[in-house]
């Protein structure tokens, strides 16, 4: 694939970019980046030319929390259909979760997700392997023979692992496979039964609540663990205040953490729950508008490393119950991009930065290739429209998954162009 | 005529709303002292209860409510667990809807079913109860008879007592007694008491005693004994000890106190027999009260078009 890209808004932080400019492409690679030309340098007449004038120009996203649902949930998405729900959301790579059936805690999962993906993957998929068998939270998982067949980070996610122990051990071995922990916050026992955010609003709807609590304790107990071990710890999905002063101080003192939260975390509070919409219900409970708050401070202080989306898409029907009965989750690539630039326009981030904790930070911490323009790398690249307002229709997701609380929602900035993998996909 | 589809909670509904059902609910009071106790109001309509979880005099009430306006009626019990995977919920109201019900009374274990339900269905669907969220038919049926026995409700003390966190008994009565303009106290235990609903208006009690003195109304709620050994409380008889009404701590209420009580009761526990036999207590005309509420709802219900 030969491309000339002319006259778009680079923002690539790996190399200090921010600023108009050309990038040449050849045979999928990134050959060139011209900035401030004086004019356009193409050198191969023969290649397409994209006009990106009034356009932004990021390196490819990074998702490093995806649930793509297969193998076993094939009714919710696809390793096709959530890579291509990918590529439509500006991610060129996504790293899926363990929790489906069977769990990735083996190699032979593993090499099925990487196998799948290369043959019908839209964007790069790398899987994220259990921390524990069946992710029971009893016994480790053969994390260095995942690790040797691709898996890139090791999680439980959907759960904690309860017993400290586990959670000690688990730290300590995977420092020998230099991969990060991603641990899903949650006192089990404190939050049983909770379906949303514990406060007056769960008290006058009749739900159970899950207090903010539930989740700094296990925040709290982790970094503990980390400190004790200098293992690689990595917080998934922060939502409340007090999470995120729990790693500010970690941070403070040293210890070796990098944490995450989702557009939801920054953009919606529990209100979207009123009225019973499940399409609301997701684990962290969707929180207040001081914990939304503290977040935003969190990502423009760094105490917030990254922004990950938690896609967690289910089938219309499950989300069409009784609200107790109806499963958490999002589905988020495709808004994720969107709701971000929120944060450029509030003036919380930079658009440097943004792009920073949706591809550069990512791919560092997991070790791997993306997050960057720079000559000689695989042309992982999106092109988007800030200007350009639409109304979000879930309907119109690439996604199996249409569960939202953003339908309806005015936002921009969705991608024009995403170039994942030498192929180049094009919207209106 | 109510300018709403469905009976969903008390939290939707404005004072003039609650005052119309009340003023309506009087002259259906009315009717059922006479001989012949059924009016023709809705004749030719269907009501289907649908309920989902064990219920007698709920759903007695509303089926004797809707005979006594002429109204056909169907029980549509589903038994359920959570562990059985039958028809979804959505599939049993759409066929219960080809049916062809106009009234559907819902009683649910998960709170928010009936606004599911209302949000799926053309037919009038009426709250019996959902989860801990509300049961405003109760709330309503309250009101009417604290309205009945004092002459008003605005300035009244009403304490309600016992497992406030569970009940959606007690969380309808909060909305319509605050919306009313009653002093609302609440008295139990703190693990029974949730903090945040302090900001509805209501005070919190710890003490039964305290709680209940100069009370115009005593309400007690039944305590459900599977909440004890799950860190509610340690034991019945503590609860009994603690926050149970004997006649000597109804003794600090006024003396023209009214003790009430939705049932079933735990005599011996959260109530003496003493006290639920005894001349302060309204609790059967509660259930005589029931009815005559239940069918102003239905009947203010079916001038909606829909």
């Amino acid at each position: 694939m030969n491309l000339y890209i002319k006259n778009g808004h680079i923002v690539d932080p790996s190399q200090g970019i921010d600023g108009t400019g050309d990038i040449e492409i050849a045979d999928g690679k990134i050959t060139n980046v011209f900035i401030n030309p004086d004019k356009s340098e193409i050198k191969n007449a023969k290649c397409r030319i994209i006009d990106a004038a009034g356009l932004y120009v990021f390196p490819g996203l990074v998702d490093m929390h995806t649930h793509l649902r297969e193998p076993g949930f094939e009714y919710k998405e696809t390793i096709r259909t959530g890579t291509m729900a990918a590529v439509r959301g500006g991610f060129t790579t996504v790293c899926c979760m363990p929790n489906t059936s069977p769990v990735n805690d083996n190699a032979s999962v593993t090499e099925f997700i990487i196998r799948k993906a290369a043959q019908e993957g839209s964007c790069a998929v790398l899987p994220i392997g259990a921390i524990t068998k069946g992710q029971k939270g009893v016994e480790l998982a053969e994390m260095g023979t995942m690790r040797n067949e691709g898996c890139v980070a090791f999680s439980d996610d959907g759960r904690p692992v309860p017993d400290s122990l586990i959670m000690r051990r688990a730290l300590e071995y995977s420092i020998a496979f230099n991969a990060p922990i991603i641990s899903h916050c949650e006192d089990l026992a404190l939050s049983e039964g909770g379906v949303m955010n514990e406060g007056l609003l769960s008290v006058t709807m009749g739900l159970r609540g899950i207090p903010a609590e539930a989740e700094e304790i296990i925040t709290y107990r982790d970094i503990a663990l980390a400190g004790l071990t200098r293992g690689r710890l990595h917080i998934a999905h922060v939502s409340t205040e007090g999470s995120v002063k729990l790693i500010r101080n970690a941070k403070a003192e040293g210890i070796n953490i990098t944490a995450e939260t989702c557009p939801h975390y920054f953009s919606i509070t529990e209100d979207a729950v009123a009225g019973y919409n499940t399409n609301a219900r997701v684990n962290p409970p969707l929180r207040i508008q001081r914990d939304i708050e503290a977040i935003k401070q969190g990502l423009a202080d760094g105490t917030i490393d990254v922004i990950a989306t938690d896609h967690a898409p289910h089938h219309v029907d499950e989300k069409l119950q009784e609200f107790d009965r109806a499963p958490s989750g999002i589905s988020g690539l495709e808004t994720a991009l969107p709701l971000s630039l929120q944060l450029v326009h509030e003036g919380v981030l930079t658009m440097s930065r943004l792009v920073e904790k949706m591809s550069l930070t990512p791919a560092g911490i997991l070790g791997i290739a993306g997050g960057s323009l720079k000559t000689g790398r695989p042309a992982d690249i999106v092109i988007l429209d800030t200007k350009k307002e639409y109304m979000v229709d879930p309907e119109k997701f690439i996604s199996m998954g249409k569960n939202t609380p953003f339908g309806g929602y005015v936002l921009s900035g969705m991608p024009v162009i995403t170039i994942a993998q030498g192929r180049l996909y094009e919207w209106q | 005529m109510l300018d709403r589809k469905d009976l969903l909670g008390i939290q939707d509904l404005s004072p003039e709303e609650i005052n119309l059902i009340l003023d309506t609910a009087g002259g259906f009071r009315d009717v059922l002292g006479r001989d012949i106790k059924k009016v023709p109001a809705l004749r030719g309509r269907t009501t289907v209860n649908l309920f989902f979880e064990p219920s007698t005099r709920t759903r007695t009430s509303f089926e004797l409510a809707a005979k006594r306006l002429s109204t056909d009626v169907i029980n549509f019990s589903v038994p359920t667990s959570s562990v059985v995977k039958g028809e979804s919920l959505i599939d049993t109201a759409l066929t219960v809807q080809a049916l062809g019900a106009d009234f559907i009374i819902i009683r649910h274990p998960s709170a928010g079913v009936p606004h599911l339900l209302a949000s799926k269905l053309r037919a009038a669907v009426i709250n019996a109860g959902d989860g801990t969220n509300e049961h405003p038919t109760q709330a309503l049926l309250d009101a009417f008879t604290i309205r009945e026995k004092k002459g008003r409700i605005s300035g009244l003390n009403v304490a309600i007592i016992g497992d406030i966190l569970h009940s959606r008994v007690a969380k309808s009565n909060i909305y319509s007694l605050i919306k009313l303009g009653a002093q609302v106290r609440l008295v139990g235990p703190p693990t029974l008491i949730p903090d945040e609903i302090r900001e509805t208006g209501a005070k919190i009690f710890h003490s039964i005693e305290a709680g209940v003195r100069d009370a115009d109304v005593v309400m007690m709620l039944r305590i459900q004994m599977e909440r004890q050994g799950k860190g509610f409380f340690p034991s019945t008889e503590e609860y009994c000890k603690n926050w149970g009404l004997t006649s000597r701590r109804l003794s600090n209420a006024r003396e023209d106190a009214i003790v009430m009580h939705p049932g079933p009761m735990n005599r011996g526990i959260e109530i003496t027999s003493e006290i639920a036999d005894g001349p302060q207590s309204v609790i059967l005309d509660q259930v005589t009260n029931g009815l005559a509420v239940r069918m102003a709802v239905m009947y203010l219900l079916a001038g909606v078009k829909k």
